[in-house]
């Protein structure tokens, strides 16, 4: 098949009764700042990460907050902590303390 | 023996036999913890030279509180004063009851001489002792009258804010204040009776009441000796731990331990030795920009020590150093700091692949330039340099020019150390490979990471010193522009690495540079530091705003700094001019 450079994204469902919200609402605890979001997707355009892989810290972020945690602690893993879109995030969120804290609440979550 | 032997010595006998069981109970524990490093370099050293040095040291920090000194004259004093005023009545009263007695005799008699030799003449200079010794003992009082103002008003002392003492910090306290009075009332009740006192106690002595001495002699003198056992028994659970421990982490120092990656027996040993003295608060941005309490190295320490550390308490540090430039312990407060961010589970397998593949270029004969992640959102920096390789013909390897590989450094600050060990290897394998001799950095985090985390074999320098050697030997040309400039030393730069000449001799020689208030060891923190993971852009905003204000208060043309970071967050909140000085360089190059 031709490659057009884009693709039709299977349907996703979300079932809002399966989700494990509170896991969410201690990321906001956790960190208020993350409340701000915008989704603009600055974080992800300048990440260096990124320059590398198809990490994309907006979809990670974006996938936490729609309680669809699978896959995303591992992805986390790739991140270099070096703090270039906590430094151009427009909104002010602090993305190192996030990530930070994504990471252990996905940990403490999948010990259980 | 029994001559000098009186119930009342018991208190003061069973706090010295505690005071030391436990000291060596302690000690011997922590030297267990001492990993293999550590014990080789104590046993390797501790036949040397060194320990003259370290007496030195010992009567300068330990006794006479050098440091202290520099910091504010009467918070000097007050430390000198109860510390060597009291290591001299000790020594002192050893030399006159040495003089006194003859032969063999229990170690306490120095301590409580004057109850037990009554002779006035007791050998040919005695008088002059006992005035020397009313001397030492007033030396030794106006530093505990001190210390009491200074709990109420410790304005007076240079500190705005004085440390928040536990309950039973408080009450050793309280015992240690005792000690002095008392002795100074029993020696003047035996002054009374026996005439054998110097100017101050035999003065006091005289204006006593006969009858009334001779009630109250023995009382007073069992009460100095309790105060002197209650405060024996209770400092190796206090703070005043710090007391001999300060003193043996000296000889640990200078027989070459240091922190290690991990807490180990030298982390024990620097928790104890550190004095709560304060000094550290009043100029940590958290206290001074925020009002945040707790968090100041004297409140983490003390926690640490106490085994309740909060993790929130060991991230909500900016590791701007500054309380480590200004402890007069020497304390490595950032490596503690560090060790107890360790991140364990979170910290195992990364997922760093992708940098597998990236491949070295042949750079021999070149220098590699590592910008830094920071650097890429402040192109101009980037720019700058390569204008000033291309001027001086230097050809380069520009290493992290679109795939930037992080330094690791922000992730072994919050404990992340095998994930960042990872960033590393892969660095370090690069940078061999190229076959460069020397590797340039924009960014003072890489700096300080490269040439202290790193094991190059080649030269590593920060811009603002290759610039400097470039100007010095010639090679690189300026002029002098008419500008009126301050500098802002980066804390990762100057505290951390200790370059403040270089940025400085090529600001003299391209511009006016004026001097400000907060100059290098006393620079101000941006608030952008990458250490602090905890506090909100707000707080960090405070934080930059003060050390804006202070450099803005000079009304110069320009800020110059040296770190992408800083720059960015100066350049955000300010009309006046913001540069690198590697930009302000480029500029005032002659073509
Ligand atoms: S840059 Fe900030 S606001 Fe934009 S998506 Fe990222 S976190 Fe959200
Ligand atoms: S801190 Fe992580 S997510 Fe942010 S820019 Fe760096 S690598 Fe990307
Ligand atoms: S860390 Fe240093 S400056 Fe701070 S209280 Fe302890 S000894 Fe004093
Ligand atoms: S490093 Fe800076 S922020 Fe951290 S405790 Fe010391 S002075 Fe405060």
């Amino acid at each position: 098949m031709t490659n057009f450079g884009f693709k039709i994204s299977n349907t996703r469902v979300i079932h809002l009764d399966e989700c494990k919200m509170e896991l969410v609402r201690k990321l906001y605890k956790e960190e208020p700042s993350f409340k701000r979001c915008i989704s603009c997707g600055a974080c992800a355009a300048t990440c260096s990460a990124r320059q590398f892989t198809d990490f994309n810290i907006r979809k990670l972020h974006t996938l936490f907050r729609r309680a669809q945690y699978e896959g995303v602690q591992q992805a986390l893993k790739a991140c270099m902590l070096c703090g270039k879109c906590t430094l151009v995030c427009p909104r002010g969120v602090n993305l190192r303390s996030l990530i930070i804290h994504m990471r252990k609440i996905l940990f403490e979550a999948n010990k259980k | 023996m029994s001559n000098y032997f009186s119930p009342f010595v018991l208190p003061f006998l069973i706090g010295v036999i505690a005071l030391i069981t436990i000291c060596i109970i302690k000690y011997i524990r922590w030297y267990k913890q001492f990993n293999r490093v550590q014990k080789t370099l104590l046993l390797k050293n501790i036949l040397s030279w060194k320990f003259l040095s370290a007496i030195w040291e010992t009567v300068w920090e330990a006794l006479f509180h050098r440091k202290v000194f520099k910091r504010n004259f009467l918070l000097g004093y007050m430390h000198s004063s109860i510390a060597l005023g009291w290591f001299l009545l000790i020594l002192v009263g050893a030399v006159e009851t040495e003089l006194a007695v003859n032969g063999p005799k229990p170690f306490w008699t120095g301590i409580f001489y004057r109850y037990f030799i009554h002779d006035p003449q007791a050998f040919k200079h005695a008088a002059f002792f006992a005035h020397l010794m009313d001397f030492i003992l007033l030396y030794v009082l106006s530093g505990v009258i001190l210390a009491y103002i200074k709990s109420i008003y410790s304005r007076l002392f240079g500190m705005k804010k004085t440390s928040k003492h536990v309950v039973f910090d408080r009450f050793t306290k309280f015992s240690l204040w005792l000690i002095f009075p008392l002795r100074l009332l029993s020696e003047s009740f035996t002054a009374t009776l026996y005439n054998n006192g110097g100017f101050l106690t035999q003065g006091l002595g005289d204006m006593i009441n006969y009858t009334v001495a001779d009630v109250l002699e023995i009382p007073a003198w069992t009460l100095y000796s309790f105060a002197l056992g209650t405060f024996f028994v209770a400092m190796p659970f206090s703070r005043y731990m710090h007391i001999f421990t300060e003193v043996i982490l000296i000889f640990l120092r200078k027989w070459g331990l240091s922190e290690n990656e991990q807490v180990s027996g030298f982390t024990m040993y620097e928790l104890s030795a550190c004095s709560r003295c304060g000094i550290c608060i009043d100029n940590c941005p958290l206290y001074k920009d925020l009002q945040l309490q707790g968090v100041q190295s004297i409140y983490f320490l003390r926690d640490l020590r106490y085994k309740r550390p909060k993790e929130e308490i060991a991230d909500n540090c900016l590791m701007c150093n500054r309380c480590m430039a200004e402890c007069p312990v020497g304390l490595d407060l950032m490596t503690i700091r560090r060790q107890m961010r360790n991140k364990k589970e979170l910290d195992t397998d990364s997922n760093y692949k992708y940098i597998d593949n990236l491949q070295a270029f042949n750079s021999i004969g070149r220098v590699v330039y590592f910008a830094g992640c920071m650097s890429h959102l402040t192109p101009g920096i980037v720019d700058a340099m390569l204008n000033i390789f291309d001027k001086v013909n230097q050809k380069y390897w520009f290493m992290d020019k679109d795939k930037t590989i992080c330094c690791g450094r922000p992730l072994w600050q919050q404990g992340f150390s095998i994930q960042a060990s990872e960033l590393r290897r892969k660095n370090t394998q690069l940078i061999k490979q190229s076959g460069a001799n020397m590797l340039v950095t924009s960014c003072p985090i890489c700096y300080q990471s490269f040439k202290k985390e790193y094991n190059l074999p080649i030269q590593v320098m920060h811009h603002t010193e290759y610039i400097h050697g470039l100007i010095k030997s010639g090679q690189l040309k300026v002029r002098k522009d008419d500008l009126k400039v301050v500098y802002h030393d980066p804390c990762e730069l100057g505290r951390g690495c200790g370059i403040y000449q270089a940025p400085r001799q090529i600001l003299k020689s391209i511009t006016t540079l004026l001097k400000t208030k907060n100059e290098k060891d006393k620079s101000l923190c941006c608030g952008y530091n990458l250490g602090n993971t905890v506090i909100s852009l707000e707080q960090q905003t405070k934080i930059r705003n003060a050390a804006m204000d202070s450099l803005l208060s000079k009304h110069p043309d320009l800020i110059v700094t040296a770190c992408p970071m800083c720059k960015k967050a100066f350049k955000r909140a300010t009309d006046c001019n913001v540069k690198d000085i590697a930009e302000l360089v480029k500029e005032n190059m002659i073509l």
